[in-house]
Parts: C-alpha cells; structure tokens; sequence
C-alpha cells in the first residue's frame, strides 16, 4: 500500500518533509511497548501507536520501520519530528483510535505483521 | 494548529537551505550547456521553424562574427507566425543585446536573473565576453540533481572504505572497539548509541538484516542501562572478521533472579517506564532471539554483564569474508 493511500484512509496529516508519497509500505502493526515492536516486526513497515516520544523514531531506526502513525492525535515534539526527517522515517497523525485506524487499514488489505505469539519468534 | 503549520515550514525551510548551499557551491559553467547552436542574424525565420522543430529549441543566441548579438525565442517565432512573415530575418524579430550571466558565477546568480527577467534561457559568457553556453532553468535542476547523486557517492565512497578495512589493515587479529557510555535515565538520548552502532555496522558491510539482528539486540540492552541500573553502565561493541560481540555492563544492582528476568512478560519496570513504552518484559527475550549466543551474568557486588555475541559466515556481509 501506498504510504498516500494509507494517509488518506487514516484522515492522516504528514509531520515529515520530504518524503516519497509512492513509497510502498509492505505491512503494519500496532503497538505501545516497544518491545513488542522489536519483538514483532519487519522490515519496511508502517508502525500505529499511541506513545509519542523519541525513543518511537529511535526504535523505528533499529527495526527498519518505514513509517509511524500517531493516534488519538498525538502531537510529537519538535525534536522528535527533526530526528524522523532525518532519518527519513514518515510520521503521521491521525485523529482516529488505535482499533479503528488499524482497523480501516487492515479492511483495506493493508497485511499484518504483527506475530501472534512468541512461537512464531524462531521461525 | 497555527503551531503546527509553523513546523513544517521550518522544515521545509531547511530543506530549501540545502538547495541554496548547492546553488551556491556551483558554478554556472558547471551546469550550462556548452557549445549552443547559434543563429545567423541574416537567417529567415522559416529556417528557424524548422531548426526549432528538429531540435526541439526553444530559443537560441543570435551571433555575428563569433560575437553574441541578441537572443531569439519561442515567442518570437510566433510573433513572426502570427505576422504571416516567415521570410523576415532573425535580425527584426531577436531580442537585442540580452542579460546575459558569467560563466563564473554561482548558479544562484543564474536563478535570481531568471527571477527578475522571466526569460527561458540566458546565455553565458566568459571573462572576456565570449559566448560559451546557455542555461536554462531545466540546466539548473539538473545540475542540482547531479550534484545531490554526487553527495550520495561520497557517501557510498565512505562506505566502501570502511568495508575494506578489514583487508587493509593486515594483523594476527584485528578488531575494531566501539564503545558509549550510558547515563541512568536518559530516556532523551535512549537508542542513540544502538542508532550509531548500526550505522557502522552497515558501513563496514553488514547486511541489513545483520545490522538490524545487532541493532535490535544492543538497543534492549541500551534501554536495560538506562532503565535499571544505579548509576547507568557501558556498550562496548567489538567487531572482528568472524565475529561480533556486544557487551553492556554495569555496577549494579545485580539482577536477583535470572531465570525470572528471562522469563517472556517479567519485569521490574515502574509504571512511569511503561508509560514510555518499556518495562514489556521482552528484553532480554528480545535479545536472545536476534543474537547467535547470550551470557547474562550477575551478582549484587559486581553489577551485571550481558554478553550478546553474533557469528559471522561468507553470507552476513561482513567486511573481512567478502570475495
């Protein structure tokens, strides 16, 4: 899915400058422990969460995360945007919840890549 | 939300700045065209259509014995068109004695003229007046673009080096030591030393998945330090052509109960830390699963060290076993 796609089906705002609005994103999850995200995901996908500091773009770079979604509105600081621009991560903001913006992405064929339990982590 | 809007012209901003840095830095010469194809003043404007349309120009320099004498454009053509006079020369329809920039000049010279005038093109002279090219907008944005792909190659060059130092550099055994420290509650630099670790790690060759596996490993470990300990502890990261190890330590508290820490969902976060979005329990889970072998050992006099070690073979990418 398109990252322009996944914007306007979340009524999302992009936070970042510079970005490529064709940028395929292969997948997504949702998560406020990050952790759990480390835990779970892979590379090139788009991560909706509710926790809204550094320490998201921070996990982003390591995981390979291509772009976050802030829900609920959450409005990152300056300086957590800065560091997303710079490592050419996409933050967007939605005013939608977390069940329903997942939801709405999921619907619209948007694949998980969430693993549903720690037996799926040695495979 | 005025706030807002505030920002992102801040970044864009910014953005713009690196622009102008290279609009600055380069030369008109650099990005002109050199050599353009010049008009005869005495040529009739129906041999103009048909070099225009041959070459798809859209206005060329008139010369006279080698000497720039006015500029012939699109609109002239049409002017001449709409006059049903394709007979007439290029000398009443050209524009004469045209602005014109050096060829020495930074390319932002080039771009505040075409801001001023409107005009398509400029032609371009040397020190001595001479015509040596003509530039366009469309010059420019190429010019920037091949500019911005040279900035790009630098940093491949960077990374190039990096990855053959392990050839370059010959010993019984060479390894490279990174090391950070980590202050307790640091949560505002919380992953930047894991950040740097696999920016290096990617540098030096490591396959992405490679430097992902170690980047996922020593940033739990970099969240333990900053969350758990007394007084915050180390990264120290040694790479070696067959080997990485990744080692945090610390000088306490110790962890009391191994065997509970390793078990998935324990921990002994507060609720403030997991209101950031640690203290999952995954940890040192995590950890185990992205490293080929774990050593945690601890004691309540010596603090805490936690061996991450990573295996390389011919299919990690690494610096040292690549041809």
């Amino acid at each position: 899915m398109q990252l322009k796609e996944i914007i306007s089906l979340v009524e999302g705002k992009l936070l970042t400058d510079h970005y490529d609005q064709n940028e395929k994103i292969d997948g997504a999850m949702g998560a406020d422990l990050m952790s759990d995200v480390l835990a779970s995901i892979s590379p090139g996908a788009a991560l909706l969460t509710g926790l809204c500091n550094p320490q998201v773009i921070r996990t982003a770079i390591i995981a390979d995360i291509h772009a976050i979604i802030f829900v609920r509105g959450k409005q990152p600081e300056e300086e957590t945007i800065d560091l997303a621009n710079e490592e050419n991560i996409s933050i967007i903001t939605t005013n939608l919840g977390m069940f329903e913006a997942c939801g709405i992405l999921y619907k619209a064929g948007m694949k998980s890549f969430e693993k549903q339990s720690l037996e799926d982590f040695n495979t | 939300m005025a706030a807002q809007k505030q920002k992102i012209t801040d970044l864009y901003a910014s953005d713009i700045t690196r622009g102008e840095e290279l609009a600055y830095e380069l030369r008109i010469h650099e990005v002109m065209t050199k050599d353009p194809f010049c008009l005869n003043p005495e040529m009739k404007m129906e041999t103009v259509l048909s070099i225009f349309q041959e070459n798809r120009f859209s206005g060329a320099p008139v010369t006279f014995e080698g000497e720039l004498i006015g500029i012939l454009s699109l609109e002239d053509l049409i002017r001449s068109l709409r006059n049903n006079d394709l007979n007439g020369s290029v000398r009443e329809y050209m524009t004469l004695s045209p602005i014109t920039v050096n060829a020495n000049d930074p390319v932002v010279e080039a771009l505040k003229t075409f801001a001023r005038t409107n005009f398509g093109r400029l032609p371009v002279l040397d020190a001595e007046g001479h015509l040596v090219g003509i530039i366009t907008k469309g010059d420019i944005s190429n010019g920037l673009l091949t500019a911005l792909q040279r900035d790009y190659h630098e940093e491949e060059v960077i990374r190039y080096r990096a990855s053959h130092l392990f050839e370059d550099i010959v010993s019984g055994r060479t390894s490279l030591i990174l090391r950070y420290d980590i202050r307790k509650g640091d949560f505002v630099h919380g992953g930047n030393a894991s950040s740097k670790i696999k920016r290096a790690l990617l540098r030096l060759g490591a396959s992405p998945q490679l430097a992902r596996r170690c980047g996922i490993a020593v940033y739990e470990a970099e969240m333990n330090l900053i969350i758990h300990t007394n007084h915050g502890g180390s990264l120290r990261v040694e790479i070696e052509p067959y080997k990485i190890t990744m080692e945090a330590y610390d000088d306490g508290p110790g962890i009391i109960d191994i065997e509970k820490a390793m078990q998935t969902g324990y921990s002994t976060a507060t609720h403030e830390i997991r209101e950031m979005g640690f203290g999952a329990g995954m940890g040192l889970i995590n950890i185990n699963r992205c490293v080929d072998e774990m050593r945690l050992i601890s004691s309540r006099e010596r603090g805490t060290n936690l061996y991450m070690i990573m295996y390389l073979n011919e299919n990690n990418g690494t610096p040292a076993k690549e041809e």
